[in-house]
């Protein structure tokens, strides 16, 4: 098996704090995952999953607080980690194809031999034959694919998922089960929000519960992992 | 520096994506032909009024027409929140503007010289003899509108009522566009044409003034 | 409270002297008589709206910059502020034009700019009452802000060299009619007494929004707690 073409790493939260006006939408919040964790991070809408997800990925400016990548080491000619993001939204553009998308973003990285980078891809998620249609045309499940491909261009050791399997059919969510699986295999450090059970959440290897903007479980200090995703409580 | 080359990538993506469709541009286009007719209705446009107001409505038109051909400039961009997927890919976020401002002079440009002999012929007023001067003062007020426009386009995407905030915002900020621009235009248009190189050298001041600004504060116009 | 009165009072004191001084002790205009004295509120009310306009313009940098809620009550009190006195600069422009010249309005270079400076902060208080949450608000605003300020040399310089080709009515005469001396020292005093109405302006309405920040602040807090 090939080396990963990553180097793995972890994140920590200190104090990471984020409002809107008067809106906490999270609280201080301090944690730390290791390189190679599996986190499903559960909770209501609105407890704060995708705003700390998006802290993660550098996208939403913190009002407070620190987000360490350890191992980073500041030196200004070594980059720093770039998490790779799936949210919600396809973040890829409708009206070009899965390719141009997909190369537009391998160019921006600078990334040397985009081109074969893409094709790449675009065969391990199962899109080569649907390269050069528009996105337009593609149903959720296949944007899903887009999606993810695109996260994965950089190479990133973690990767960032706001709730992935939204609006998949089974078939799609038994794909993105597996390609879960094997990505977290790789050793690659996964940070996933989930509403409930699912073939997705049984992936992960640590689970934690977010509620109006603080963790009110994690099973590393206790908690099961049932509990937390089940928990039906105010 | 990853600046301009990312600049360039970005830029090649927004003239594909105008290119395959051509709605701006075509909607662009009739509605300064719109405009340019319904102006016709307030004054003789003999060649002597003409020369006197021919620039002055030009400009208008212009800027009327950029301040609605901007509005889906970042609108678009939250469609599928291909914003957030820029920029986590762009290291420096000015090259995110560098080329929505470099696409938009060009799509405004483009229509401007598309309507250049319609306007020389409704209303009766040469430009062959200084068109590449003609060329010089599109470009520098295009570009003035455009990085205004652009800047201001990126607020108003976040703000509610955005079909109207844009102009709102856009228009008496590019009042100095407006007056400088037609100043030289008109010199253009007269029986001894001439370049008011005051006017070129003021539209180049207001163009470096508001892209260094743009520069210095694009990344908060984007931050969330 | 009591700090309050005693600076009202001073200012309305300083305000009055400046009224007097305007009517009693500057020299007779022998051309326009009594209606040139308009001068000193008008042209004192253009420096004073600028002035408030260039802390607006310091107070959105430091906003952008800071992220302190304060330095973005202090740019809508400086913005509000400013577009009053500014109001009062068109207001009085049509009240000497009418008298002295037969029109209401001319396009002449410092009232046409004026006009567009108005528009530039009435366009920022519209803008901040098109985004709801307080955090974006402020920041877009401030940007928007910075923006207009450094609009402002551009509209007057442009204004002032390609609007004013043909002969006009200047209001308040051109830059040729020259003001007496003593005219400067009352012009001088008044532009001090209307610093003194715009800081205390200022100051109420700083103190109003960091009142209604704070009210936000607390009623959302007891929503989610």
């Amino acid at each position: 098996m090939t080396p990963p073409a990553f180097s793995p790493a972890g994140l920590r939260f200190e104090n990471i704090e984020k409002r809107y006006g008067a809106l906490h939408a999270l609280r201080r919040l301090s944690f730390a995952i290791a390189a190679g964790e599996c986190v499903v991070f559960a909770g209501r809408n609105g407890s704060g999953k995708t705003t700390l997800l998006r802290v993660a990925a550098r996208l939403v400016r913190p009002s407070g607080g620190v987000l360490i990548f350890p191992g980073e080491s500041g030196a200004a000619d070594i980059a720093p980690i770039r998490p790779g993001f799936v949210a919600h939204a396809t973040m890829v553009y409708d009206e070009l194809t899965a390719e141009e998308n997909l190369m537009l973003f391998a160019r921006l990285q600078g990334m040397a031999q985009a081109e074969n980078r893409v094709n790449d891809l675009l065969k391990e998620v199962g899109l080569s034959d649907r390269g050069a249609s528009l996105v337009r045309t593609f149903s959720r499940g296949m944007r899903q694919r887009v999606a993810i491909a695109r996260a994965l261009l950089h190479e990133p050791s973690v990767l960032l998922l706001d709730e992935p399997a939204t609006g998949l059919d089974p078939q799609g969510v038994a794909w993105l089960a597996t390609t879960i699986r094997r990505l977290r295999d790789s050793g690659r450090t996964i940070l996933m929000s989930l509403h409930g059970e699912s073939e997705i959440s049984s992936l992960g290897t640590r689970a934690i519960r977010l509620d109006a903007g603080s963790i009110v479980a994690d099973t590393r200090t206790g908690a099961t992992f049932r509990h937390i995703l089940t928990f039906a409580g105010a | 520096m990853s600046l301009l080359p990312n600049a360039a990538v970005l830029l090649g993506k927004e003239l594909r994506t105008e290119f395959r469709s051509r709605e701006l541009l075509t909607t662009t286009v009739v509605f300064i032909l719109i405009v340019l007719v319904l102006f016709s209705f307030t004054f003789t446009p003999t060649s002597d009024e003409s020369r006197r107001f021919g620039p002055g409505l030009l400009w208008l038109a212009f800027l009327f027409a950029a301040s609605l051909m901007l509005q889906p400039c970042f609108l678009r961009e939250q469609q599928n929140d291909t914003l957030s997927a820029l920029r986590l890919s762009v290291s420096d976020p000015f090259a995110i503007f560098l080329a929505k401002l470099a696409a938009n002079t060009l799509f405004l440009l483009l229509t401007e010289l598309l309507l250049l002999p319609f306007f020389a012929l409704m209303y009766n007023v040469p430009v062959v003899p200084v068109l590449h001067w003609i060329i010089m003062v599109l470009f520098l007020g295009s570009l003035g509108i455009s990085i205004v426009g652009t800047a201001l386009s990126a607020i108003s995407a976040q703000a509610r009522m955005r079909e109207l905030l844009l102009p709102l915002l856009m228009l008496p900020l590019l009042t100095p566009v407006l007056a400088a621009s037609m100043e030289v235009t008109k010199g253009l248009f007269d029986r001894a044409p001439f370049v008011q190189w005051k006017g070129v050298g003021f539209l180049a001041v207001f163009d470096l003034v508001f892209l260094t600004a743009l520069w210095l504060f694009g990344e908060y116009l984007l931050e969330e | 409270m009591g700090k309050n009165i005693v600076a009202a009072v001073c200012v309305f004191v300083l305000l009055g002297a400046a009224a007097y001084a305007s009517f009693f002790i500057a020299p007779t205009d022998a051309k326009q008589g009594l209606i040139y004295r308009i001068l000193f509120l008008h042209v004192a009310s253009a420096w004073t709206g600028l002035t408030a306009f260039f802390i607006c313009f310091v107070a959105n940098l430091l906003y952008v910059w800071r992220r302190q809620p304060r330095w973005d009550w202090l740019g809508v009190s400086g913005g509000e502020v400013g577009l009053a006195f500014t109001t009062v600069v068109l207001v009085t422009g049509p009240i000497w034009a009418h008298p002295v010249w037969g029109i209401w309005w001319t396009w002449d270079a410092r009232l046409t700019s004026t006009f567009v400076l108005w528009l530039l902060y009435a366009s920022y208080l519209l803008l901040r009452t098109l985004i709801e949450e307080p955090d974006r608000r402020a920041l877009l605003s401030a940007l928007f802000g910075i923006f207009a300020f450094l609009d402002v040399p551009l509209v007057f310089g442009s204004i002032r060299w390609w609007r004013t080709q043909h002969p006009q009515p200047v209001v308040m005469g051109g830059p040729g009619s020259g003001l007496d001396p003593t005219m400067y020292k009352v012009l001088f005093f008044s532009w001090f007494a209307m610093l003194a109405l715009m800081t205390l302006l200022l100051r109420q309405r700083y103190r109003l929004e960091a009142m209604r920040g704070e009210f936000e602040t607390a009623q959302q807090e007891m929503e989610t707690a």
